[in-house]
């Protein structure tokens, strides 16, 4: 005869709606609808489409860099390189288009280059077992001594208009840039592979218990290495659409985009450790991130600052989920002191 | 049956045994590289170990290698501090900035200094042991942060040499009996802390925290403390090596130090400090920064260009890190051959 006490098993609607609204992409939801007020008040034309473009173009090399970065760190692995790549990328491209190499062959070499330089990285971690921090560290310096050996202190611009229409250019009729479009293609195909596809099953595992998933089957270091190959190619790729959208390579081009890169990821709710994340997460982020940009620009603040938002957002977005979870182990232990551990009544037993 | 001695591997002369054993030292390697190096470059400029040649050339590396000695302090506890040069920047600016306002007399105006140095240091340490992010992450925040606080305390202006006091630089280019004042106190710190490290309880501490934070939770270790104190540590010397920057350059910006953190980082991981903590010298560090300087200034020489310097710096981090990976693989089976046996 016992009633009151935890049934435990059947979940309310509450609850699951609480659940759902609990994750951190509605979190993201609700941060970037807050920014998005805020940039309305700041300024009347922050949602015209003019502003929307502009501010978007702006974040889509670090948005597309995201992608795979996004895989990479869920397997446990970081890739510092890639600003450095991206320098690499257009400085190549520079130098082979002032020597007249046409850029449809010169694009095609650019991204080969940016496959290799990613599976150098990856060779290195997996084959000889160095830690991804340091070996990309060394790759940061590395592919940007490169560059500058490549390019020097010159620079490279007039490529021809009909690519650089793909820099900066929109959909006709649209305040949709191509880049954006590009983004989100690339986007699809990376939420279907992490989220759809063994492919990403198979990086979760990684992520969660490396050996584990070794012992399961999972080839960890080849799809380590391809992961770091194809955060090469992406990087590469996001070189060129750099040198598009300015229309001059230098070799300095990319430079601190490292930091941007991670911090997309990180406020997309991927967790640093490994094992968690989602792309949905790191679109929403990317989101964020260009429309605090905007707001910020229309708000008159230099970049050297919008730089020292993106180091605290980054912090805080890394100890918000900590803290999170350990005001849910204070309120378990709580909970746990006053009702006792769950358990069955025993028959005759009265439940308080 | 035959003893376990002489199974254990092939016969070693007396030759290989010293070889092996001097190759083991990573410090006696990099010293003998940099003779080698050294010579080499003499031959093609003679005046490259000329005092007037190599007396800037290591006054520069004295200071990174005083920063890199903190810098070790946080390696060898596992973890990594990229915002050093942010640090550097900031307390160069700062110190130069209370001299141009004649605000406080030079002895204050370094221990405000290095006082900032130390609180910067204190902050990622709280970033890095109370709220666990992971040190990269908090580190590439708080490199940005830091240089924005730099920036803001600019505010546009930049330290020239007319705003400092007559005679503030000279110290840089002081020497005694030959060798440069900063050189001098360069070895200062890295004897201290190499004792410290060697024959104090807080200084095994590092190796410890570093090797295996668990176990050395389960003795009753303060792993969390040792980290912050490893990065207040570095902070505040980052904090010594800013000081120095100020007086070598004299020209201050918001932007000065921007990418010493990768030279202070190649200083230390060249110098035999393990990435993965746990093992490592400050003596072999501080080499590493004068290794650094010298390739510098051997590039500078050779009139090679300096672009190549970033390459250099890359190459000789993946090198470095790339060999100890490959004794750690090569000593693993050694051993494992020899216990089958």
């Amino acid at each position: 005869m016992g009633t009151g006490g935890h049934s435990g098993n059947a979940r309310s609607p509450v609850r699951v709606l609480l659940s759902v609204l609990a994750r951190w992409e509605m979190l993201l939801v609700a941060i970037l609808a807050v920014v998005i007020w805020a940039g309305t008040q700041i300024s009347p034309v922050f949602l015209s489409g003019d502003n929307f473009g502009a501010s978007i173009s702006g974040t889509m090399e670090v948005a597309i860099m995201a992608l795979p970065m996004t895989l990479i760190v869920i397997t446990g692995d970081i890739d510092l390189s890639v600003e450095s790549m991206i320098g690499l990328s257009g400085a190549i491209l520079g130098v082979l288009w002032a020597a007249g190499i046409p850029l449809q062959a010169g694009i095609p070499i650019v991204l080969i280059v940016g496959v290799f330089g990613g599976l150098f990285n990856g060779f290195l971690v997996t084959r000889w077992g160095l830690p991804a921090l340091v070996v990309t560290l060394g790759t940061l310096a590395l592919y940007r001594g490169l560059a500058n050996v490549v390019l020097g202190t010159s620079y490279v611009s007039n490529f021809p208009s009909n690519f650089t229409a793909f820099g900066f250019g929109y959909v006709p009729g649209t305040s949709i840039p191509w880049t954006l479009l590009a983004f989100l293609i690339l986007a699809v195909i990376f939420w279907a592979v992490l989220h759809l596809t063994w492919i990403g099953r198979q990086v979760f595992a990684i992520g969660k218990n490396k050996d584990a998933a070794r012992y399961s089957g999972v080839r960890v270091a080849t799809l380590r290495t391809a992961l770091f190959g194809v955060s090469g190619l992406v990087a590469a790729f996001a070189g060129i659409i750099l040198a598009l959208r300015y229309n001059s390579v230098r070799s300095d081009n990319g430079t601190g985009l490292t930091l941007t890169v991670v911090m997309i990821v990180v406020l997309g709710g991927v967790d640093i450790n490994g094992g968690k994340g989602t792309i949905p997460g790191v679109i929403l982020a990317v989101f964020t991130l260009a429309a605090l940009q905007s707001a910020l620009r229309l708000a008159g603040v230099s970049s050297e600052y919008q730089n020292v938002a993106i180091g605290l957002l980054l912090i805080v977005s890394v100890i918000a989920p900590q803290l999170a979870r350990q005001f849910r182990v204070l309120v378990d232990r709580v909970r746990l002191s006053r009702h006792g551990p769950v358990r069955d009544p025993v028959p005759g037993e009265v439940v308080r | 049956m035959a003893s376990n001695v002489a199974m254990a591997g092939s016969p070693r002369s007396r030759a290989g045994v010293l070889i092996s054993g001097f190759a083991r030292s990573r410090e006696l390697t990099l010293a003998a590289v940099m003779i080698v190096l050294s010579a080499l470059v003499a031959t093609q400029t003679p005046n490259f170990l000329s005092l007037d040649n190599l007396g800037p050339v290591m006054t520069l590396g004295a200071i990174i290698a005083i920063a890199a000695v903190g810098e070790s302090l946080v390696i060898l506890t596992k973890n990594i501090d990229l915002s050093v040069e942010s640090t550097i920047g900031i307390v160069a600016f700062v110190v130069g900035d209370i001299l141009k306002q004649q605000a406080l007399p030079i002895p204050a105006a370094w221990v405000i200094g290095i006082g900032l140095g130390l609180v910067l240091g204190m902050a990622n340490g709280v970033i890095v042991a109370i709220f666990r992010v992971p040190s990269i992450v908090a580190t590439l925040g708080t490199l940005s942060l830091f240089r924005g606080l730099a920036f803001l305390v600019a505010n546009g202006h930049e330290i020239n040499l007319n705003d400092l006091p007559d005679g503030y630089t000279n110290a840089a280019s002081q020497s005694v009996f030959g060798v440069p004042l900063f050189v001098i106190l360069a070895i200062a710190v890295v004897v201290v802390a190499a004792l410290v490290l060697r024959y104090t309880v807080v200084g095994r501490l590092f190796y410890a925290v570093g090797s295996n934070a668990e176990a050395a939770a389960t003795i009753g270790v303060r792993s969390r403390l040792t980290v912050f104190l490893a990065f207040a540590l570095c902070g505040m010397l980052a904090g010594v090596a800013g000081v120095l920057w100020g007086m070598n350059f004299g020209a201050i910006y918001a932007n000065s130090a921007s990418g010493q953190s990768l030279a202070v980082i190649a200083a230390v991981v060249v110098g035999g400090v393990s990435i993965s903590g746990g093992s490592g010298t400050v003596v072999g560090a501080a080499l590493g920064a004068v290794f650094l300087a010298l390739i510098n200034n051997a590039l500078l020489l050779l009139l090679l260009p300096q672009e190549w310097l970033q390459m250099i710096y890359g190459a000789v981090i993946l090198l470095a890190v790339s060999t100890d990976a490959l004794i750690q693989v090569r000593t693993q089976r050694a051993k494992a051959r020899s216990r089958i046996r």
